[in-house]
């Protein structure tokens, strides 16, 4: 992790210590998305959105570190696996996306089936669309950059 | 509701001056105002849900945009416009105002009155999912389906995205 890439020391502290925070409000919301307002999309967002600051704080390498470019298209296709799989789940039932699974009471957080799965399918398949969406377009500039400094 | 529609007024005003002004960051920066006023929208009308949704949505496209236009210049033309023109935009807009008052005249009061279906949404939802967030019972649960689909188009959208902008067989 070079001291070049990125923004300034301050933004790149200040980065070590907000970006878990980030990430696990992220999973708070796709967790609770059957008890409190959120869910899987929001929750996805928030979690693509802490791998961006990574991006923009310390620069492309340091987060594709974490997460390359092969390991987003395997969680992305998991998670649209994962919900289709929940769907055909509900085959054994009688009919697609019936909740097979046991309720439990409302207001615990093992509750209510097959959304809980669900919630986490779509935070698969959003977090990880959207973060190589991002990526994308940041390797896109890449050719731009560096005919500025040929000129 | 006076507030509802002050927040709309602003987004109006906030949208014009995104398409109006000069500078691409500046208008970027109007078009987040435009976000932020739907996200105290959707607030006011009670439905945290997408509030949430929206803000976080809105946060990502605008780095995106900021990314990509922060430096951009791109230049601004002025295009003269034959007087004529306005005239016909005038009558349109009468045109288009005249026909949407008539079409907004026969739709029902906002919010009411709740159709079967909700109403058996309402009463039923915690017990027959015991999910007590009920946009999650409905969208995962008795709408599973269309989230499927939703799930779908999102896909094929990133697909669209990645396979336009990848690596192979873009010009050194």
């Amino acid at each position: 992790m070079s001291e070049a890439k990125g923004m300034s020391l301050i933004v790149k502290r200040i980065t070590k210590i907000t970006v878990s925070l980030i990430f696990l409000f992220g999973v708070y919301i796709v967790l609770h998305g059957h008890l409190t307002p959120g869910g899987g999309f929001a929750g996805g967002v928030i979690i693509a959105l802490s791998f961006i600051h990574l991006v923009l704080a310390f620069g492309k390498e340091a987060a594709l570190e974490k997460l390359n470019e092969t390991r987003i298209s395997i969680i992305e296709s998991l998670g649209g696996l994962m919900f289709l799989g929940i769907g055909l789940l509900g085959l054994l039932g009688g009919y697609f996306f019936l909740n097979v699974i046991p309720k439990g009471r409302p207001f615990d957080l093992f509750s209510s089936g097959i959304i809980v799965l669900c919630n986490l399918a779509i935070f698969l398949k959003v977090g990880a669309g959207l973060f190589s969406i991002f990526i994308a377009l940041s390797i896109m500039r890449m050719p731009l950059d560096s005919e500025k400094e040929k000129k | 509701m006076i507030e509802l529609n002050v927040i709309l007024i602003l987004m109006i005003i906030a949208s014009v001056v995104a398409m109006e002004i000069e500078d691409l960051l500046s208008s970027v920066i109007a078009l987040g105002a435009v976000g932020m006023g739907l996200t105290l929208e959707f607030l006011l009308l009670r439905a945290p849900d997408l509030a949430i949704t929206q803000l976080v949505v809105e946060i990502l496209s605008l780095i995106i945009l900021i990314r990509a236009t922060v430096d951009v210049d791109i230049e601004h033309k002025k295009i003269k416009t034959h007087p004529a023109y306005l005239l016909f935009a005038v009558l349109f807009v009468a045109v288009f105002l005249w026909f949407s008052i008539a079409a907004l005249r026969e739709l029902p009061v906002f919010g009411k009155p709740v159709m079967k279906m909700g109403a058996q949404y309402l009463a039923e939802g915690v017990k027959k999912t015991s999910a007590t967030n009920i946009v999650a019972a409905i969208i995962l649960d008795f709408r599973g389906y269309d989230t499927l689909g939703e799930a779908t188009i999102l896909f094929t959208a990133v697909i669209g995205v990645l396979s336009v902008l990848r690596k192979i067989g873009r010009k050194k």
